[in-house]
This record gives structure tokens, sequence and C-alpha cells, in this order.
């Protein structure tokens, strides 16, 4: 009994030393919301596809998933010249942008996956003001990472308060120093509509697994139960 | 359908091929106990996982690269261009851990029951090459995918052999075809894991099955049917597999879908149990990621492989864990088979190993800190003694008398009026007065009652233990 005691509380005692991370902000995203999906590919085209290529989605997948027709596909999100059938892939030449930003931006099919969609939420929100860097912002969130802020004329220009822990100065909060063009919470809809199409991304089946997935469960409930009453019909002899 | 040409055809088949034979030996003929339980579902289940494999393997071998180019990318082509790939993908993912789940359960039936005992030693042991198969198996397949943690997971594992004295080097360095996990691993990877080992892992399944048809089930009861035979020669206690323990698994397969396609079709990732989120980033070589993880039914192994301070010792107490299963039949020499009529010493023995391998799989997910190391020590410790002292404490287990006939399983329609019993115990009628007027009869917990019950839960499950 007392090892076991032993075991529970040192157990108890791991998990709490394994929490402590940034906390996160929600991404109210809604996947079945195909306007919100047009939006944020439209973002995704004229703010990540620049350096940031999609290469698992193609605009003609965009257009069957969105009940979109081809040609707005072509018009309103694919940059000029784009055939239907091709992926997201940028026009930013890896070579190039291992010079300008030290580092090839990663492929964001999977984006979503990877870091789930409140993570991306927090990330894109959590750019500040930091002259010491080349592209003279910071994250707070991915410390010293290699992307600038694009969205910085929407959003305005935040800065950082500190606090004191231990003998670390960590980053307590954000606040809107210059507004962008949009108000607050214009610029969190355009972020919310980019991780909402980045989740889209990152698997296109999964609403239709989700829909699907109610008639398979109703089917096997239905074979469960005749399989039961067939199993007491062959057992009733059986004692 | 008694056409003479459908029996002449028959006939013709019958005179070159025993399968009336093999079909009477092996189901219509042959005679299970028939007071199986719960646990009895999960070898029907591990077969059906297994069929579920080959079939999805297969076809989603025809439009997966076995090449560091292009695996990553191919698995995604699977997920969004191929028609229905991502479902046949799902499956298999999800199958993959389905299958430790139910193999898990399946091992653990033999532990509560006994049935590795004598005459089932070589049923035990073939289930054992099985479950070392299947590791291997989920080894190789989880590198295919080509994400990061499939490769860093290979780079980890393979690198284990290395710490082997004189020869490790150089083992490691064949296993890979290369100094590090590359193209050339992936390749040989995919070989195993799509043609090799399901070859020989269908093989071990018949060996499984024909040995255990050679010696009969096992019950919870631990009793040997074949002992007591009616004038007929069958077993009294005994009931045709087919047709009644065919229906019956129907409805086994049926609960075990139902739980298969909600992991399915609404949480494939299962939060990053069963497909890593750091595995939807492509291999790279250069970049190690903070966290390197295996996939949950190997975590306690790999939290044994940690706790020990020295490499070598740490990859030989990490095989040793699995070694020691299949020198099970000769550590318990006891008797009695089923948990039912042992001691409490076994049973309180076999809950700290339940712990141990929990505690261990939870230890083997999270990042080593020196209080989880000394944690998972204390498991390691408590996991290999359940084992290695088994010949010494099972010494003063005090056993329950073993009935001559099997006992009949307890219906559920039976513990109603219990269910009931409690359930009015633990509520109190109340009389509430709504602003309107009319009065409700309500039902509200009763914290006394509730308290009772949760003393006589906690007293009962005390007196199992013993």
């Amino acid at each position: 009994m007392k090892t076991l005691l032993t075991v529970i509380f040192s157990l108890y005692a791991v998990t709490c030393s394994a929490s402590g991370k940034t906390e996160l902000m929600h991404a109210n995203i809604d996947l079945s919301d195909n306007t919100s999906l047009k939006r944020g590919a439209e973002h995704y085209v004229t703010y990540c596809l620049g350096c940031h290529s999609a290469k698992h989605i193609r605009y003609l997948r965009i257009a069957e998933d969105l009940e979109l027709n081809e040609d707005v596909v072509l018009n309103d999100i694919a940059p000029v010249g784009a055939s239907i059938y091709d992926s997201m892939i940028s026009a930013m030449d890896k070579h190039d942008s291992n010079i300008w930003f030290g580092t090839v931006p990663p492929d964001l099919s999977l984006i979503a996956r990877s870091r789930g969609s409140d993570w991306l939420y927090t990330y894109l929100k959590s750019f500040y003001r930091d002259d010491t860097k080349t592209h003279g912002t910071n994250n707070a969130l991915f410390k010293d990472v290699g992307m600038p802020n694009v969205l910085w004329r929407l959003q305005g220009e935040q800065v950082p308060h500190y606090t004191l822990e231990g003998e670390n100065q960590v980053i307590s909060s954000l606040s809107l120093e210059r507004p962008g063009e949009l108000s607050v919470s214009e610029f969190d809809l355009v972020v919310t509509d980019l991780v909402n199409f980045l989740e889209y991304v990152g698997e296109p089946a999964q609403l239709k697994r989700q829909q699907m997935g109610k008639y398979v469960l109703f089917f096997i409930l239905i074979i469960g139960f005749l399989g039961y009453l067939l199993k007491k019909e062959y057992w009733k002899d059986i004692h | 359908m008694n056409s003479p040409r459908l029996n002449n055809f028959v006939n013709w088949i019958l005179a070159r091929f025993p399968l009336t034979k093999v079909w009477n030996e092996h189901l219509a003929e042959y005679y299970a106990p028939k007071n199986f339980n719960f646990w009895y579902f999960f070898g029907s289940l591990a077969l059906l996982v297994l069929v579920n494999q080959f079939a999805t393997g297969i076809m989603l071998t025809i439009n997966y690269k076995p090449d560091a180019a292009l695996a990553f990318d191919s698995v995604e082509y699977i997920m969004r261009d191929v028609n229905w790939g991502w479902l046949i993908r799902y499956m298999h993912s999800t199958g993959a851990s389905a299958f430790f789940i139910v193999v898990y359960l399946h091992m653990f039936r033999g532990l509560l029951y006994g049935s590795f005992k004598k005459p089932r030693e070589l049923v035990w042991i073939f289930g054992m090459l099985i479950y070392v198969c299947l590791m291997a198996e989920a080894f190789m397949g989880y590198l295919l995918p080509w994400g990061q943690m499939s490769y860093w997971g290979a780079q980890v594992i393979i690198s284990l052999f290395s710490a082997i004295p004189i020869i490790g080097e150089d083992l490691s360095l064949w296993i890979r075809g290369d100094y590090v996990v590359a193209d050339a691993t992936l390749n040989r990877f995919f070989a195993f894991h799509v043609a090799a080992i399901p070859l020989v892992l269908v093989l071990l399944v018949f060996l499984h099955i024909v040995a255990l048809h050679q010696v009969g089930s096992n019950n919870p009861d631990g009793i040997e049917i074949k002992e007591n035979k009616g004038p007929d020669g069958i077993p009294v206690d005994g009931i045709p597999f087919h047709p009644y323990y065919t229906v019956k698994d129907i409805v086994g397969v049926s609960v075990f879908i139902f739980f298969f396609a909600v992991v399915l079709f609404y949480m494939p990732e299962l939060e990053g149990y069963f497909l890593e989120h750091a595995n939807f980033i492509p291999a790279d070589p250069l970049q190690t990621p903070e966290h390197i993880a295996p996939l949950w039914y190997f975590t306690p192994f790999y939290a044994i492989l940690r706790a020990v301070p020295d490499k070598f010792a740490g990859v030989l107490a990490m095989g040793g864990a699995i070694f020691v299963l299949f020198l099970l039949p000769w550590l318990d020499t006891v008797k009695v088979k089923s948990i039912r009529y042992r001691g409490g010493i076994y049973k309180k023995a076999l809950l700290l190993f339940v712990i141990s391998f929990f505690g261990l799989g939870y230890l083997g997910m999270q990042p080593p800190t020196p209080s989880a190391t000394i944690a998972a020590r204390l498991l390691t410790v408590i996991y290999f003694s359940f084992f290695l002292l088994m010949p010494i404490y099972t010494r003063w287990e005090k056993f329950k008398t073993v009935p001559k006939r099997l006992t009949s399983n307890d219906s559920l329609m039976n513990k109603i009026p219990l269910i009931k019993q409690v359930v009015s115990e633990i509520t109190q009628d109340t009389v509430v007065t709504t602003k309107s007027g009319k009065t409700l009869h309500l039902k509200t917990p009763n914290p006394k009652g509730l308290r009772n019950a949760s003393v006589d839960l906690a007293k009962k499950m005390k007196d199992s233990l013993d």
C-alpha cells in the first residue's frame, strides 16, 4: 500500500512540474462556414502565398469543397495566371528566401495539424515591435521567429509589457500602440478566417468524415442490435 | 438446393480437400466452455483488426511511395487526392493502435485466468511471438509516413543497437543501411512492413490457433472442460464454437467497431495519441525535435529504457521486460488457474503490475525530469518483481476451492434489482413546489446514502483483493 501511495504522489508531482506553458488564445473557427473559408483563402493568397506554399491543396479542391464556381476561385482567390488544377505554390525562390529571412518559409498545408488552430491564432496575434530585429518585429509566442508581421498594416503596431519572473524578464501582455487599417474586432475576424482556412487545408476531408460518421455509427448500432437479438435467440437453451 | 450437380461438385471437392473436417474440427465441433465472459471477445477482435490491417495496408501500398523524397507527399496525396484514401489511411492508423489495445486486453485475460498455464504453454509462446512481431510491424510501419516523429523515433530506436558492445556500431549500420536513417532505411522497412513480417504474422496466428484447438480453450473458472465428458465424448460444459460463439462475437464486433468508428470519424488523431502532431511535419535530418516520444503502445518499455542509467543496461532491461513474459508459464507454477480461486497475494501483485504498466506508459510519454526518472525506476522494479518474484510470493498464497464444473455467469438482467437498490440508496425523494404552484417529486442525491454507497464499494473492492 505504501509503495502504491508513493507512486501516485510521485506521478502527481511529475504532472504538476510538466505544466506551465504559455496560455493560448482560443480560435473561434467554424469549418462549415464557407464564406469565412473563402475570405480566409483570399487572405492566404494576399498575405501568405508570397512566401508560404500550401502545395497539398489545389484550387479545384477549394472550389468543390467551398461550393464555389471555378471562375470565382480563379478570379477571387487564385493569383493571376494560376490554373484551376494548380496547387497553391509560392513563387518565391528558396535561394532568395534563405538570403532574405535566413530560412525557407515552411509549407503550410499541414501547419494546422502540427501546431493546432489555437496556436496559429495566438501566433498571428502575438507580433510586437522589436527594433533589434532585422524586420523590426518579434513574436511573443515564437521568440525570434524569422517571419515579419505581414499583417501589420491591418493590425497596427503592438508593444510588449514586461514582468519579472524570478530573474527573467518575460512578456506579460501586448498592447496596441498605433492602430492599423482595421479595428481590433475586424482584425480578429481576418485572423480567424485565415486560421479557419488553414485548418481546412490541413485536412480537407474532415467535414466529410464528420458528416458521414453519424450514418456509419447508426448503421453499426442497428447491426449490433440485430446481432444481440440473434445471440439471445441462439443462446436461449444454454444454461 | 439439392440438385445432383451441386452435390457432385461438392463431393468432387471433398474427395480432394478436407473441407468438412477442417470446418468441424475448428468451428462446428470445436467445443468451447460455455461461460466465456467479456474478456473472451478480444481474440476474435484481434483477428478482425489483423484482417483490417491487411486489407487497408494493401490498398495503401497502391498509392504509397517508399522513397525519402516522395513518401511524405504520397501519404498526403492519399489523404486528399485518392478517392476514399483518407478513410483507408485512418482505418490503418487507427487499426494499429486498436491492435495493441485489443492485444493488451487479450494478454491481460491470460494473466487473469491463467490461460498460459499447462497445457497451454505453447499457445502463450506463439502469442508472445505474435506480440513481438506486432511490435516490429508497428515500429517499421511508423517510419513509412516519413514525418519528424517517424524519422527521429527510428533514429533513437535503431541507435539502441549501437549500445551493444563490440558488434553494436556495425549492427546498427547494417539495420539502417546508412550512417543515419535515410532512404535506404525507408526502403528496407517498407519491405519488412508489407511483406516479410506480415507473412510471419499469419503463420504465427495459424500456429496460435492450431495449438489452442489442440488443448482447448481455457475459461474464467480455469477448469479443464475436457476432464468432464458426457457419454458421447463431448465435454458437458462445452458448446460448439459455431454457431454459439460466432453469433456472440457478432455482438462483440459491433461494439468494437462502434468505438473504432467514433475514433476514425471524429478524432482520428486522438489528441496526438494515435497520430502524433509532430508527424505532420516532414522528416528533417538536420532538426531534432525537442521531445521525441514513441506512440503510446511502446511507452511502458521506453520508460523502462530511460529509467536505467546505463544505455546498454537500459536496452537489456527493455528487452528483458518483454522476454520475461515468455517465461510466465514457468514462473507461475500454481496449479489453480483462475484469479477467481487464487489468493489475495496474486491479486494484489497483479494490481501493482497493472499500475506499474500504466504508470510507465504515462512516464514514457513525458519528457524525462529527475522526479519522473525516480518514479520510472520504482515502477520498473515493480514490473520486474511481479514476474521474477512470482515463484516466491505465490508460495504463501491461500487458494479457494475450485469447483468441479463451470459456474454460470451472472446475467446483466439479474443485476437490475441490485442497481435499483443502489440508486434508491444514493437518492432521496424531495417534494418541490414551483412558483406556478405545481408540486414536483424529484430525486435528488442523498449525501448520506452516497457516502454509505462509496464506503460499501471501497469495502467490496478491498474484499475482492483477498
